[in-house]
């Protein structure tokens, strides 16, 4: 099958969802209401193709002067003069005023025309960009004249051989207030601008791209100091590389429960819990093996601070200030109502890219859900967790489940690969814990339900007490135990020894 | 220049002392662009007669003067002098808009 050209426009995420960049030389409308970022996209495109591509290419604006818009993006590192004198770009402010112009008789648009093929030409420039070409329908009144010269000049641009982005206003039901996309309907990209429970969120979204697949979804986007990035990558497929390797869940006794050999290398994995139960202790342990292999770990906590939890983790004997300074450890710490979804999981995306770990703790994901509805955060940890999986790293998140973040816990656990969980079990006055593996895929894991102990030496796993009785667990299970070593006649010898050992 | 500038909102100004400096933009002989000449020509003597200078530009010659005066259309009328600028775009067929365009009183009134 042939497939058509395409021009990388070198914007972050954007190439991906477009399978390869934006039609060659071809017009693509570029449409969205005011402040979306539809000026920015178009100049990063330009900026793009000259630095990266060696594709120089020619700004012309009805809006901004050139001075202006010169301005507004030296905020994010771009040097529109620099290009302009190494004749990479070429600005050119079309001035509309629509005070000093008089109509009278037939007329076309030949002086844009000449304009645009001497800028073209004077750099040989392979990208153009119209932003936005609608106000020409604010200055002249004669929209015959107008509609049909514009429908030559798309024609007259795909036979220049340029690529284009020609941008337009959204109008009201339409996607463009002039109906520019009757014009232009090889490649159609929108852009929005959301407010989500008080949080903005950026969207993109193709809507047309014809004689290409594309991805059809709603992509959040991103401007930052470093531009415009799609993010994160969503992919469109299942077809990452998996790892059969294993690594140790940092509690020996549960790498049993796991087949013996913990978990997988980069798969997910989720430990939830209700409150108190030692959901970040399980976490801490993992971060440490990982150190331990000497790998990088990212500790992203949302509930406490890195010395919270380093002072914290002291009192089960597991010191993570070595592993701070070694500086194979790294906490970030901040509060979910810091930034949008989206603003975490860039800031995540970005943080793992710097700091390039094997692993990465997330505690809680819960907190999460002030931020958004529990929909939003399943989304959003959808692609926290695909874009771990494409960077081979392993994933622990914690989750607090109590009422109805069970639900939450349900959602999210169908997207992970093992999930864990403990739990409080209140009898005989005492309140102890339990811990079982609800699923971990790919592996032969025990069904068991284990004690879970917090110590001063760590954490352990004791078998509990299966008897006729039911399961004794806690002071119980420690008097039967007992109670079975004096008549000599322990079925359960080996929970005997580890809890000799432990305690 | 602040002479200029009063010359210019002077509108009880005996005609005599003003210039018009007006520019036709085209691209080619195309029966626009001709038109369009024709016609400025035609109400210039009528009215502007001995005072005025048309200068034409065939943007496909000179294609680099198109920024300069912000050209779009073709044809396009400019009025450089006397100040402020003014633009007429079409092929000038309407005679009474050119005049009100260019701020010309007629002559002959009818």
């Amino acid at each position: 099958m042939k497939r058509i050209a395409k021009t990388k426009t070198g914007i972050g995420g954007l190439d991906e969802i477009t399978e390869g960049g934006l039609p060659a030389n071809r017009p693509t409308l570029l449409c969205g209401g005011p402040g979306c970022g539809k000026t920015l996209l178009a100049v990063e495109f330009i900026v793009k193709g000259a630095t990266l591509y060696n594709e120089p290419g020619v700004f012309m604006t009805f809006e901004e002067k050139a001075e202006e818009l010169t301005e507004n993006v030296a905020s994010l590192g771009y040097d529109l003069d620099k290009l302009a004198e190494d004749k990479k770009l070429r600005l050119d402010y079309v001035q509309i005023d629509r005070t000093e112009i008089e109509e009278t008789g037939e007329y076309d648009l030949d002086g844009l025309f000449i304009r645009l093929e001497h800028a073209i030409d004077s750099i040989r420039a392979k990208r153009v960009v119209l932003d936005t070409i609608e106000n020409l329908f604010a200055g002249l009144t004669n929209q015959g004249i107008l509609r049909a010269e514009l429908r030559r000049l798309f024609q007259w641009l795909k036979s220049k051989g340029v690529t284009a982005i020609i941008t337009g206003e959204k109008g009201d039901g339409t996607l463009t207030r002039h109906g520019l996309e009757e014009y232009v309907s090889d490649c159609v990209i929108m852009l929005d601008h959301r407010i989500i429970s008080h949080v903005s969120t950026r969207i993109m979204r193709i809507v047309k791209y014809r004689g290409s697949v594309h991805g059809t979804n709603e992509y959040p986007f991103l401007i930052d100091e470093d531009g415009i990035t799609v993010f994160p990558v969503t992919s469109l497929r299942l077809d990452k590389d998996v790892s059969n390797k294993r690594v140790s869940t940092g509690i020996p006794t549960l790498d049993l429960m796991f087949d013996g050999k913990g978990f997988f290398r980069g798969s997910s994995i989720l430990v939830s819990g209700t409150s108190g139960t030692g959901k970040t202790s399980i976490a801490a342990l993992f971060a440490a093996a990982t150190c331990k292999r000497k790998e990088r770990c990212l500790f992203i906590g949302l509930e406490e601070s890195p010395k919270q939890i380093v002072r914290n983790m002291r009192s089960i004997g597991l010191d993570l200030d070595r592993h701070v300074k070694s500086k194979l450890l790294e906490f970030q710490a901040f509060r979910p109502g810091l930034q949008g979804l989206e603003m975490h999981l860039a800031s995540i995306y970005k943080m793992v890219r710097k700091f390039k770990p094997q692993s990465v703790v997330l505690d809680p994901i819960t907190g999460l859900v002030t931020v958004g509805s529990p929909r939003e955060v399943n989304a959003m940890l959808l692609r926290l967790i695909d874009f771990m999986l494409s960077e081979g790293i392993t994933l622990m998140m914690t989750a607090l489940s109590s009422g109805s973040a069970e639900h939450f816990d349900e959602n999210v656990s169908s997207l992970v690969d093992a999930w864990i969980l403990v739990r409080d079990l209140e009898s005989d006055g005492e309140r102890n814990r339990a811990i079982y593996i609800m699923k971990s895929r790919g592996m032969e894991h025990s069904n068991e339900v284990r004690e879970f102990l917090i110590t001063s030496t760590g954490l352990h796993l004791v078998d509990v007490y299966r008897g006729t009785n039911g399961v004794l667990i806690g002071s119980a299970r420690k008097a039967k135990m007992k109670e079975e070593l004096a008549s000599e006649k322990s079925p359960r010898r080996s929970a005997n020894k580890v809890a000799k050992n432990i305690r | 220049m602040r002479i200029k500038l009063r010359k210019t909102f002077d509108n009880n100004m005996s005609r005599e002392e003003k210039k018009w400096e007006l520019r036709l933009y085209v691209a080619g002989k195309t029966p626009k662009s001709v038109t369009a000449l024709t016609n400025l020509k035609k109400y210039c003597e009528t009215h502007l007669q001995g005072l005025y200078r048309i200068e034409v530009v065939d943007l496909l010659t000179q294609p680099q003067l198109a920024e300069g005066d912000q050209i779009f259309a073709i044809p396009t009328l400019v009025r450089k002098v006397p100040e402020p600028i003014r633009k007429i775009i079409g092929d000038l067929s309407n005679e009474e808009k050119v005049l009100v365009g260019l701020d010309i009183r007629p002559v002959k009134q009818k």
